[in-house]
């Protein structure tokens, strides 16, 4: 089953100098298995080929959740240097999102996992 | 439980900034809206020290984050009244100068008599850097390796990360206002854990869950609902957004929350967002009091807008301190035109090609030119896929180059587009691109033992 990254997962990315870093959360607990299984190294390269000149490192948070990628070469030199739009990385995070994980049938199925956008049923109304 | 040496068992540190440039309103909200023991405001960014520096060239009175004047004077009554103390790495480049302006303020309002300024300097290596490199210290660029007397001429301002141990001093020293230049973000908020707790400086976990505390509202907002992505449409009142609080046990564990009565949300999914903000290797957060993994945070709900964190693993520290390095390196301007359906995009890529065109008839030499599509493609690239047709495309055109009089030139180009270019286009009210000089960012590392830390206390 095809999976949009953005049905499963929330992001906040950030810079260090030249490098974006993009934090990945799995959106209910139960789903970082997918996160951790599937969103690999390559994945996540294979991605950004193209629109990143550097190499990409991958960290594991199981106590939070969430996956940490370093992805260098990824502002135009970074902070100051930097003539994109989006010189600090801020939205490095939505690009990540836009990802689509293959995950076998059986698994995606137990999960509750569907092609269509997850939002938590349970999420408060805001205020007037 | 142990008490605080104040007899505290909870002590309130308030975020109330979270960059220099964050809501003026915030302050005030954090010392008015509930009990709060310590405010914490961060003004500092890498970049942000060469600002000052250039700013106390022109006139060495200032150099400092100048809003922290207007904070203080907007929580005084807090200060004088009720001992809710502040500490800010609002000195900059020049902390006293910025104590020098606080007590102005406190004068002003006749209040001298109930504030007494916690000065620290020492961090501040400029007008050392001839003897360090000759001494040895390389400090040699983080990211490329290069040695920094490939461009100690162009050098700003240079700066080493200090870490709690000042700031705990001055707090000893009974300061309720304590000013530091750069001091790290964590640091504000771990020094007066530390200090109310007595921790001992090889109390590894706990001094790491004070850095944690730190790095979670360092940030402002961006914890308590202000830029997060979690169920953003459903997060309540952000005209009204609630500044982070950290209420801290002597053990190490916190809950982080916000005052009752405030727009946001503290959640596990918006500390969540706000713990991988800026992470390297999370197993190891490096500051100058500790080593903290983040791989050992743990979080819990612990009611409405209120997150447990607890667990917290910390490893020694490192004998060396990171270096803030600002230096010039040459000149930029970007510049926008917004071309108009139909065909947007084709009429602003052709404008693109012409541009390039007309820069390379000139002869004109850049280190860089970028492109970018707002509306298609300026922050996704080619992840954005295709556009349909969109009502309008902005050109936003940028060079960088070591030559200033070839970006000026580049600045004069672009106008003429309006008239002599592809149909369609508009926007160029704001007239011709302003070239800035780059002062560009180089991180290194230097030996802790080199960098003394002074700390003075006037009352």
């Amino acid at each position: 089953m095809k999976v949009r990254l953005l049905d499963i997962a929330h992001a906040r990315s950030g810079d260090k100098g030249d490098t974006a870093n993009v934090g990945v959360i799995a959106l209910e607990p139960e789903w970082y298995p997918v996160l951790s299984t599937y969103l690999t190294l390559e994945r996540v390269r294979e991605h950004f080929r193209g629109v990143i000149t550097g190499g990409v490192e991958r960290y594991e948070l199981p106590n939070l959740k969430a996956l940490n990628f370093l992805l260098h070469g990824a502002l135009d030199g970074g902070g100051t240097l930097s003539l994109k739009t989006d010189a600090q990385g801020k939205v490095f995070s939505t690009a990540m999102l836009r990802l689509v994980l293959d995950v076998p049938d059986a698994e995606a199925t137990s999960l509750g996992l569907s092609a269509a956008g997850h939002w938590p049923a349970d999420a408060e109304a805001p205020k007037a | 439980m142990t008490n605080s040496s104040k007899g505290r068992a909870i002590v309130r540190v308030a975020s109330g900034q979270g960059f220099w440039g964050d809501w003026l309103e915030a302050p005030r909200r954090q010392v008015e809206g509930g009990d709060v023991d310590y405010l914490m405001l961060d003004y500092l960014a890498e970049v942000t020290m060469s600002i000052l520096q250039k700013q106390k060239e022109r006139d060495p009175n200032m150099g400092y984050a100048r809003d922290f004047v207007g904070a203080i004077e907007s929580v005084l009554p807090a200060i004088a009244k009720r001992g809710v103390r502040v500490i800010a790495n609002a000195g900059g480049v020049n902390p006293p100068a910025c104590a020098a302006a606080i007590r102005g303020v406190a004068a002003k309002h006749g209040v001298s008599g109930d504030v007494r300024i916690g000065v620290i300097t020492g961090d501040d290596l400029l007008p050392r850097l001839d003897e360090l490199i000759d001494g040895g210290h390389a400090l040699a660029n983080m990211e490329t390796n290069e040695p920094l007397s490939t461009v100690r001429d162009r050098v700003l301002s240079a700066n080493a990360y200090i870490g709690s141990v000042p700031i705990v001093e001055a707090l000893q020293r009974n300061a309720n206002i304590v000013i530091t230049g750069r001091s790290t973000d964590t640091a504000l908020t771990m020094a007066p854990l530390r200090y109310e707790f007595g921790w001992a400086a090889d109390d590894w976990d706990r001094l790491a869950a004070g850095i944690i505390a730190g790095h979670i509202i360092e940030c402002g907002a961006q914890c308590s609902g202000g830029n997060c992505l979690y169920d953003w449409q459903t997060i309540p009142d952000l005209a009204n957004v609630g500044y982070p609080i950290v209420e801290a046990k002597s053990d190490g564990t916190f809950v982080v929350t916000k005052h009752p009565n405030t727009g946001g949300r503290v959640s596990i999914p918006s500390v969540t967002e706000q713990l991988v903000y800026e992470m390297g290797d999370p197993h190891s957060y490096i500051t100058p009091d500790v080593v903290a993994d983040f791989t050992s945070i743990q979080l819990a709900a612990d009611g409405e807008n209120r997150v447990r964190v607890f667990g917290i693993k910390g490893r020694p520290a490192t004998d060396k301190l990171k270096v803030s390095i600002a230096y010039r390196a040459g000149f930029k301007a970007v510049g926008t035109l917004v071309y108009s359906w139909p065909d947007a995009l084709p009429k602003a890529k052709l404008a693109d090609r012409v541009l390039r065109e007309r820069l390379r008839n000139l002869g004109l030499e850049f280190d860089a030119i970028v492109t970018e599509f707002v509306g298609v493609s300026a922050t996704h690239g080619p992840l954005a896929g295709e556009a349909h047709d969109p009502p309008e495309v902005q050109l936003r055109f940028g060079v960088r180059g070591q030559n200033k009089a070839s970006v000026e030139r580049f600045t004069r180009e672009l106008a003429p587009l309006v008239l002599n270019g592809p149909p369609s286009v508009t926007g160029f009210a704001g007239g011709r691109p302003k070239v800035e000089e780059i002062v560009a960012y180089w991180p290194a590392l230097i030996d802790k033992r080199v960098v003394q830390t002074k700390v003075e206390v006037l009352s």
